[in-house]
């Protein structure tokens, strides 16, 4: 699914990667960690097809409407409401019947009371809620989730976990995290980025 | 290194120093006087030429940037971008020569009636917001991308601006002065063709320059950052 | 079909921000009357119609560069931009649809700044309303990708205003045209070639702003 070769990647003049060699297959967990600054969210937009690579070669099998991307920002209007967020990214994505995948999404993350709020009176730890939420709103065959722990309080981690359960296995993941003990029993794949 | 077939540097430089030369010798000693103007409309072989080179680079440039675009060229970015630089370079020179000749034939440094030096104007202060544009982002895909989309937005602006002006001058300035078509034969034609080529083969050598001595700066940064 | 879809629900994204954010707006509604008030008093009296007609069109670029400024706000503050780029809809329909919101505000201003220049200063002839309708297509559609271009840069507001303003020269020239010519034919043919011609460059190139 994932083929990186020698992928580096510049910034102006500052280097933020060199040397990345990964291979996840179909249906791989690909387990990323690293100091801050080693490259990791860099690694996982370009992987996303958000950034292009300055050196190597990358390949990511699978169109953009099959990526899943959690990013550091939960990608969200904060002036909407969740409900009103989650039924945009439904509409460009083309989910077939929206309202009910978007229902059952904001009833398993536990936001469904809080649905006509504006996000931008949510607590960091709903904010991720509902990031989550638009990640797998299109049932993503790649899911590419940057430190999906993140302000989530063990409710919410647990949440995750069982998402991860349920998912890996045909699902193929890439997911950077500072907490590897977590999601270390779905690994079939690490990179440590220096 | 890639385009052998490339003419070398030091002939292009000796070309164009002949060439501007023969331009300077053409048109101040043997080109005639204008019967209308005398002396001071001399300036207009070289105003001229320096205009339609300064088009050419524009051109250039945007016809980089869309092989940017469209083939991700790995050098087009550069090569687009020292053709835009060129190209404002001999802009500012157009916008200089008009001024002298302003000055010299109606008393004014600045006329709105010339549709030539207002055209470069606008382009002047489009394309300097192009390097501003340019300086504000990091170097790499984006900043090659935004940079030959508006090299793109150059050239569909010339034409378009070049409309406007005249357009305007029915409302602007609704006294048209006229100009006496000269007759533009013999030594005229031969002095105008010749301070055009050379101002052009100028333009290429300097392109030549600033491409090499930029293309060798990204390389030492390769190197260091390798 | 799709396209049109998407650019309807991104459209209607963006006039519920402003719904709800209420800034946009009332900002530029606020600031074309004050730029006319500031007007009277730096036109001389005995200035003639045509100097004022002139100045309606400084209004509306600069009201309009206020609006263009805010509109990829809300996608810059949290880096919404990337969850756009990345949804499978055609790039251009963020732009077009963004184009669309903006005229939209930009219209909403002038069905008062319009209204209201013609009771500060002397009426207004059709000729001059088309014009600037007309204008404000282009305005909106070049503003719009130039306001695209600046979020990603690190002078932001800044750039906004120096790559828009020459590229607006032409249509306040053809606007000023159409408001004070008796035969503005030309003047609006001269807008709406420019409208279409800037427009297809902008749904063509929108792509290579948002991605690398």
């Amino acid at each position: 699914m994932i083929e990186a070769r020698n992928v580096g990647r510049l910034f102006g003049d500052k280097r933020v990667l060199r040397g990345v060699d990964l291979d996840v297959p179909r249906g791989g967990f690909a387990l990323v960690t690293g100091p801050n600054g080693a490259g990791k969210t860099t690694l996982l937009r370009m992987c996303a097809g958000l950034a292009l690579p300055s050196e190597g070669e990358l390949r990511v099998d699978v169109t953009r409407e099959r990526i899943g991307f959690l990013a550091h920002d939960p990608l969200v209007y904060r002036e909407l409401t969740a409900l009103e967020n989650l039924d945009l990214y439904g509409k460009l994505y083309r989910v077939l019947e929206r309202k009910e995948r978007v229902g059952m999404l904001l009833e398993r993350f536990g936001l469904w009371e809080a649905r006509h709020e504006r996000v931008g009176a949510y607590s960091r730890g709903m904010t991720q809620r509902l990031a989550l939420c638009r990640v797998l709103l299109h049932d993503p065959a790649l899911l590419v989730l940057d430190e999906p722990y993140t302000a989530l309080d063990a409710q919410g981690a647990d949440l995750l976990d069982e998402q991860l359960d349920e998912l890996h296995g045909d699902r193929t993941f890439l997911v950077s995290t500072h907490d590897p003990e977590r999601v270390e029993r779905f690994a079939t794949t690490r990179l440590v980025l220096a | 290194m890639r385009r052998a077939h490339r003419i070398p540097l030091p002939a292009l430089a000796v070309a164009a120093l002949v060439l501007v030369v023969a331009a300077l010798v053409l048109v101040f000693f043997v080109a005639p006087n204008d019967a209308d103007q005398g002396f001071s409309q001399r300036i207009f072989y070289f105003h001229v030429s320096i205009a339609f080179t300064s088009y050419l680079c524009f051109g250039a440039g945007a016809w980089k940037a869309l092989r940017h675009l469209w083939k991700r060229d790995p050098h087009a970015d550069l090569e687009s971008y020292v053709a835009v630089h060129q190209g404002v370079i001999f802009g500012s020179l157009v916008l200089l020569t008009g001024s002298i000749w302003a000055k010299i034939s109606w008393g004014h440094w600045w006329l709105w009636s010339e549709n030539q030096l207002v055209l470069f104007l606008v382009l002047f202060l489009f394309y300097a917001a192009y390097f501003m544009l340019r300086f504000s982002v990091d170097p790499g895909p984006q900043r090659a991308n935004l940079s030959a989309v508006y090299a793109l937005f150059g050239v569909v602006l010339v034409p378009v601006s070049f409309m406007a002006i005249r357009l305007a001058q029915h409302f602007i300035h609704p006294v048209v002065f006229t100009r006496h078509g000269a007759a533009f034969g013999g030594w005229i034609l031969v002095a105008y063709l010749v301070s055009q080529a050379a101002i052009i083969v100028l333009a290429y050598t300097l392109y030549r320059v600033e491409l090499a001595g930029k293309l060798l700066a990204a390389r030492v940064r390769e190197l260091r950052l390798a | 079909m799709n396209y049109l879809a998407d650019v309807r629900a991104l459209a209607r994204k963006d006039l519920l921000l402003e719904l709800r954010a209420r800034d946009t707006l009332p900002s530029m509604l606020l600031f074309v009357v004050a730029v006319f008030v500031v007007f009277h008093f730096a036109l001389p009296a005995g200035s003639s119609d045509r100097a004022a007609s002139g100045l309606l069109w400084v209004a509306i670029v600069f009201t309009a560069l206020l609006g263009l400024g805010r509109a990829f706000v809300p996608e810059r503050e949290q880096r919404v931009l990337d969850a756009l780029v990345l949804a499978p809809c055609d790039r251009s329909a963020i732009w077009l649809a963004k184009s669309i919101a903006t005229f939209a505000f930009l219209g909403a201003a002038e069905v008062v700044a319009l209204p209201v220049f013609a009771l500060f200063f002397h009426g207004l002839s059709w000729s001059t309303v088309a014009g600037v309708a007309l204008a404000d297509v282009g305005i909106c559609t070049v503003g719009t990708f130039v306001g695209a271009t600046a979020v990603v840069t690190r002078a932001r507001e800044l750039l906004l205003p120096l790559l828009f303003l020459p590229l607006a020269i032409p249509l306040v020239i053809g606007g000023v045209g159409a408001s004070v010519v008796d035969a503005p034919g030309r003047y609006l043919a001269f807008l709406g070639l420019y409208d279409v011609l800037f427009a297809l460059l902008c749904w063509a190139a929108f792509e290579y702003v948002v991605v690398e």
